[in-house]
């Protein structure tokens, strides 16, 4: 088990945000959504677009040493610049 | 200052050089080349200096260059060659100024037999990874479109992490880089690479691992063929890319990895998406969002309109058949009316009380009662 400080994002990954949100989009390109459930799509894509936006504007790279510690474990530590 | 090289100056007083202004220059377009050249020649006259620098002649039939190897490199190389070995140096062409000296400054020393034995290894290694299928095409994995944490095995002190670092930075910044470091060449490197990719298979959450170096000689790259090291890379469990940094010499991880790469810049481009290319995504598909809406809104309202326009059709209908049915059932019911009956010029006799007086004995002698006929009631009494 890793040990981290800083361990990975709790968000899910970019790629199935954007597998959703195309998901949605193909829905409510198609006919067949009735107009409530086209409604709560439509909410759902305005967020998830927005979080993603704000996810790869304000992203920053983090850069991380693996380290095996004594007992086995594996440690991350921030690199310095 | 740079002074010209010519040699048709024909006097002394145009100008005059000085021996160091000509070392210097001379120097200067000695060392201009950029890259270090392999040289082979038979090794003599080895001295090891207390400084621990080494220096030696190396020479063939026709000619002789003197030769030194900083301390640096020399301890990198083991034990100095015995004298007439033939070998193989890394070096740059230099010119040793005080003494007006040309020379070779030597990084690596490889005796030409060692060359054979490591060649044999080489097509060794090659043949049983081929066998075991290690380089099958089948088992090639694709990299990820938007890998997010990035494994980077290779030298902690080297160019590839700074190079792989500010690719990444430039292109995909939501990444996460996770260094694992180890040696890339020299004694200890294959034990390290074996073990730092061993490490990589116990991150959680991992998309992708580069293992690679910067540039380097063919001989650098040792580590990248050995067996053990191309072993570690087929067993890590996410997809692999190779970047050795030599765009001539293919190591043989490169055979093993999923993708190989040029370089470790070109190895993050392979790895990471471009920002760019995904905000434009992120901006087509708000697009494609608002249309789809607007679109099914638009359709939800053709919908209701078409759905009251046959809602009151059905409303109609319904109407218009219940009337039917009620004039149809008047008529009936008209039929049946005794009433009618009258009309054909019956009567009906009743009692005072209102009650129907259909026998004889319902007749009392004397006693009154009306005939209903068809436009009303005749009084009557019984005789």
């Amino acid at each position: 088990m890793a040990k981290t400080g800083t361990g990975p994002s709790l968000t899910p990954p970019i790629g199935d945000e954007l597998a959703r949100l195309e998901e949605i989009v193909r829905k409510l390109e198609a006919d067949d959504v009735e107009l409530d459930a086209a409604l709560a799509l439509f909410e759902e894509g305005v967020a998830r677009l927005r979080a993603a936006r704000e996810r790869l504007v304000a992203a920053e790279l983090k850069v991380q040493v693996v380290l095996e510690e004594a007992d086995g474990d594996i440690r991350l530590t921030d690199l310095d610049a | 200052m740079t002074l010209p090289l010519t040699f048709s100056t024909p006097s002394p007083t145009d100008h005059v050089w000085s021996v160091g202004q000509l070392s210097a220059s001379v120097r200067r377009l000695i060392e201009s080349h950029p890259m270090p050249l392999w040289v082979r020649g038979e090794v003599v006259q080895v001295k090891v200096w207390s400084s621990g620098h080494w220096y030696f002649t190396l020479r063939d039939k026709k000619s002789q260059v003197k030769c030194c190897m900083w301390k640096m490199y020399a301890e990198r190389g083991g034990r100095p060659p015995a004298d007439g070995t033939e070998v193989f140096v890394l070096a740059k062409p230099a010119l040793y100024e005080e003494k007006g000296e040309f020379q070779l400054s030597v990084t690596r020393i490889i005796p030409t037999s060692a060359m054979g034995r490591q060649q044999q290894e080489l097509e060794r290694v090659k043949s049983v990874l081929q066998k075991d299928g290690l380089f099958d095409l089948s088992r090639k994995r694709q990299v990820p479109s938007y890998a997010s944490t990035v494994a980077l095995v290779t030298s902690p002190d080297g160019a590839a992490i700074h190079d792989v670092v500010t690719v990444t930075r430039k292109r995909w910044p939501c990444a996460r880089i996770l260094v694992a470091g180890a040696r890339v060449q020299g004694e200890g490197a294959v034990s390290e690479l074996v073990r730092a990719l061993s490490l990589v298979n116990r991150i959680p959450g991992l998309d992708v691992c580069i293992v690679g170096r910067g540039g380097g000689g063919r001989e650098d790259l040792a580590a990248f063929n050995t067996e053990a090291v191309c072993r570690a890379l087929a067993a890590v469990r996410v997809p692999t890319i190779s970047a050795v940094g030599h765009e001539i010499d293919i190591s043989l991880t490169d055979l093993v990895a999923d993708v190989r790469a040029a370089t470790p810049s070109a190895a993050a481009e392979l790895a990471v998406s471009d920002r760019r290319d995904v905000l434009r995504l992120v901006d087509d598909l708000s697009v494609r969002l608002a249309a789809g809406l607007s679109g099914r809104t638009r359709l939800g309202r053709s919908r209701l309109a078409r759905t009251a326009d046959r809602l009151h059709a059905g409303v109609e209908a319904v109407l218009d058949s219940r009337r039917n049915l009620t004039d149809r059932l008047a008529a009936q019911l008209d039929a049946l009316s005794p009433l009618r009956v009258l009309g054909r010029g019956y009567a009906v006799p009743m009692s005072e009380a209102g009650r129907v007086l259909k026998r004889r004995a319902d007749f009392v002698p004397s006693e009154s009662f009306r005939l209903r006929v068809a436009d009303g009631d005749v009084r009557a009494r019984v005789e």
